[in-house]
């Protein structure tokens, strides 16, 4: 907002093909996303409907990476102000905002089903007469007996919060400590101190996935803790899965960055990209130590 | 307040591209407010003959012309594809036309992205409506969509609506991105916060709410979703789960919804009452905090919706007190209102006409949202015909009126061209006359208990539905004399001044009229 002379001008792009294209994408994905689950549903063994679902993701995927390669090339052409760097800060802080929302609806969820649905269904609370449905019913949490068990699986234990969730815990949050000493040594013009964190911060990431997945196996095939569990199993996994495919994003986010880094991108006062992805890192990083908090200890 | 037209020619800022790749690949803000403002017109005819479906069934007791289970489809598709297809986007359209000139900005602030939060719709809406030709049957569980409703008992295509209820989510959260930006970084030099249009203002704090709470819904479809097709139990008790956890997501944000479908209205008809009053705006500051504040109160009211459904007592007077807050800076914006006509020098062309009729219906709406706000109260008017004419009278006179009152305001600025001032005044009278003969004695057959979204209704309820029908074809017919008033305007009217209204004030009438196809590409000194 400062009224000097040396006025930039803000870059409007030309006409593009990409959000078209985009648009064409999300459409085919949705599209076949939702023909997959239909079929699914209904047992239809000959549906082709994933492949509509894979061309739709292609689409997506490959106008993404041309999508953000014309910005890096503009970017490097010198085509951008500082003015509309802003737009893109106030376009990625908007953006985890509503994901932080999106994460708020899951654990309101959780929220209500613990301290008011549960209990009204085992007889507690003003509402307590929703026992009727159930008189045998008695509420617990974690709530390992149903109401009704007939539709669902009854898990034999549960996820014990003090073996790989605590390690989980301490690999993000190191990694969270790890990719901020990245973004220093950017801004320090320490190339090799960068890689070097900037890897690590990776590799924490992808082995707090793998244990994420190892934690799964043992849920589903040993625990027999499920999407289909209850009200217990479809918070807990709907929580951490979406946590999971958001570590997934910000992983991908971070090696992209990675690459970028090794192909001698970024300068220190220059690096918007880096630190989008950083934010990003910080935020799924901030929403584990919910998930930990409500999830697996409370 | 100076106008700085580009004369000189930048290399890449020529005019528009020529056929149809103008409109596809386009990345300017006037092209996509054209476009956003057209296809939502068209979704407004679509869902407004749905519409006429239902009011031609209603038009006397028995059934008659749809089977019931088509009319649940009509009464579902026409409320979501008024909602998301018809208003908001017509918002979302004078938003992109007029934000950034009424800043002096050159654009928005993301130009492609723009243009994918728009394309995204038409893809989106083509799913949605394609699945009234798929085995099964549209969605039909009413445009809320209550669990379990809409996922033990609902038809196949649910799953297109859940995925099209994402798309569309998608496309609003980067649109109000893209205008949080262009508000926060894009204004020019001297256009400090508080000397912006209101409606650059309500527009700023409808995009927060959009923000907020549109991840909300994406996660309710999703929690649908798995419970439909993966065997999740957040909606059934048998697993531990609640169907009323279900409202209460579903509200919490359906609530901050229904303003994010009245503020930009609020924000026209500030602009709108201060030119045909030739005074300035009573209250700009006020203005600004009472929309703020019911902007935050929109967040912790939303269970007024769910009285009847089962609440602790603790529950059903906190939603009911706070819910009554809202009227007090509701109050203030139409006392504001009022009292910048009073003694002002009045004239009527037909966006007053709209905008005062917009503070006068709107009120209206108002204390009918008043008398369902008290909670012992509403137990009796709870899912009648007293809450469609409620919210219809918030939505059509309000929502409707003011994107109306703006187009008219507006478009002389677009088209270059004015429109045929008799025939505007004929639109607002006969969709005035229409709109009050429809949804007005929906309250007198709602209070005497005719429940909502049935085909069918005892026979004492004639008389009142008969005049409800003649008054909906008469709303739903006018319209398309409002198509032929803007199609006139644009092919054939008389050309427009840049001022257009003799004490319109803002950036937006400092330059032609039509707007060149980029303004502001050096941002203009403002005092």
């Amino acid at each position: 907002m400062s009224s000097d002379s040396s006025y930039q001008t803000y870059y409007v792009p030309e006409q593009s093909k990409l959000p078209i294209v985009m648009a064409i994408g999300l459409a085919v994905t949705v599209f076949g996303a939702g023909s997959m689950l239909n079929d699914m549903s209904a047992g239809r063994a000959d549906s082709l409907a994933h492949w509509i679902f894979y061309a739709g993701a292609l689409i997506i995927a490959g106008t993404m990476f041309n999508w953000f390669s014309k910005v890096i090339k503009e970017n490097h052409a010198g085509m951008y102000s500082d003015q509309l760097n802003r737009s893109f800060v106030w376009g990625m802080s908007w953006f985890i905002f509503s994901e932080v929302m999106f994460f708020a609806a899951f654990f309101g969820a959780l929220y209500y089903v613990r301290n008011f649905a549960v209990p009204w269904l085992g007889g507690e609370g003003e509402k307590g007469i929703s026992n009727m449905l159930w008189p045998q019913f008695q509420a617990t949490w974690p709530l390992v007996n149903m109401p009704d068990a007939t539709n669902f699986t009854t898990p034999k234990a549960l996820v014990d919060p003090w073996h790989i969730p605590l390690w989980n815990t301490i690999l993000l949050l190191s990694s969270s400590v790890t990719v901020h000493f990245a973004h220093t040594a950017l801004k320090k013009e320490n190339r090799a101190g960068l890689k070097l964190w900037l890897f690590v911060t990776v590799a924490l990431g992808f082995t707090f996935l793998a244990l994420q997945i190892y934690e799964y196996a043992e849920a589903y095939n040993h625990l027999g803790l499920t999407l289909n569990s209850g009200i217990y199993g479809s918070t807990f996994f709907m929580l951490t899965g979406f946590h999971g495919a958001h570590v997934t994003i910000g992983g991908i986010m971070l090696t992209i960055m990675l690459l970028r880094v090794l192909k001698g991108h970024f300068k220190p006062d220059d690096h918007f990209g880096f630190e989008a992805a950083s934010w990003y890192w910080h935020f799924v990083d901030v929403v584990w130590v919910g998930l930990f908090l409500f999830v697996y200890i409370l | 307040m100076s106008a700085v037209i580009e004369t000189h020619d930048h290399n890449h800022h020529h005019g528009p591209a020529k056929g149809w790749q103008r409109w596809v690949y386009t990345t300017n803000h006037k092209d996509i407010g054209t476009l956003y403002l057209w296809f939502s017109f068209i979704m407004f005819l679509v869902g407004g003959s749905m519409a006429m479906v239902i009011r031609a069934e209603l038009f006397q007791p028995g059934l008659q012309i749809v089977a019931p289970e088509f009319f649940n489809q009509m009464t579902t598709m026409h409320g979501l594809i008024m909602v998301f297809g018809a208003v908001m986007p017509a918002f979302v359209g004078l938003a992109n036309w007029m934000v950034p000139m009424m800043v002096g900005a050159p654009d928005m602030a993301l130009p492609r992205m723009n243009n994918l939060s728009f394309w995204i719709l038409p893809f989106a809406f083509t799913l949605l409506l394609s699945t009234l030709f798929m085995e099964g049957g549209a969605p039909n569980f009413g445009w809320t969509f209550y669990a379990p409703l809409s996922t033990t008992y609902a038809p196949d295509t649910v799953t297109f609506f859940i995925f099209g209820v994402h798309i569309i989510g998608a496309s609003s959260i980067m649109g109000a991105i893209n205008i949080v930006a262009t508000i926060l970084n894009m204004r020019a030099p001297g256009m400090t916060l508080m000397k912006m249009p209101l409606f650059v203002w309500t527009w700023l704090i409808t995009a927060y709410l959009l923000i907020a709470v549109m991840p909300v819904l994406a996660g309710v479809v999703t929690m649908m979703l798995m419970d439909i097709h993966f065997g999740t139990s957040f909606f059934s008790a048998a697993g531990g789960g609640d169907p009323v956890l279900f409202q209460h997501v579903f509200w919490f944000f359906g609530h901050p919804e229904v303003y994010i479908m009245i503020l930009p209205a609020f924000g026209v008809v500030s602009q709108i009452i201060p030119t045909f009053s030739r005074k300035r705006l009573f209250g700009y500051t006020s203005m600004v905090y009472a929309t703020s504040s019911i902007a935050f109160l929109s967040f912790i009211v939303w269970a007024h919706h769910m009285f009847t459904v089962g609440m602790p007592l603790a529950g059903e007077l906190f939603f009911m007190y706070a819910t009554m807050l809202i009227a007090v800076p509701t109050g203030v914006k139409v006392f504001n209102w009022v009292t910048t006509m009073f003694r002002g020098s009045l004239t009527f062309e037909t966006p007053m006409l709209f905008a005062t009729s917009f503070v006068v219906l709107f009120t209206i709406g108002g204390f009918s949202g008043l008398m369902l706000a008290i909670a012992p109260a509403d137990f009796q008017y709870h899912d009648t015909y007293f809450v469609v004419a409620h919210f219809h009278y918030v939505l059509v006179p309000g929502a409707i009126f003011g994107i109306m009152a703006g187009v008219y305001y507006w478009l002389p600025k677009w088209c270059g061209n004015m429109y045929n001032e008799t025939l505007g005044k004929c639109h607002f009278w006969l969709s005035f006359v229409g709109m009050n003969l429809t949804f007005f004695p929906m309250h007198f057959v709602g209070l005497a208990g005719m429940p909502r979204r049935i085909p069918d209704y005892a026979l004492q309820f004639a008389d009142f539905n008969q005049i409800s029908s003649i008054g909906g074809f008469m709303f739903g017919a006018t319209q398309l004399l409002f198509l032929y008033i803007v199609i006139n305007a644009i092919r054939s009217g008389k050309p427009a001044s840049q001022q257009v209204w003799e004490s319109a004030e803002g950036l937006e009438w400092s330059i032609p009229s039509p707007a060149p196809y980029h303004t502001f590409s050096t941002p203009p000194e403002v005092k």
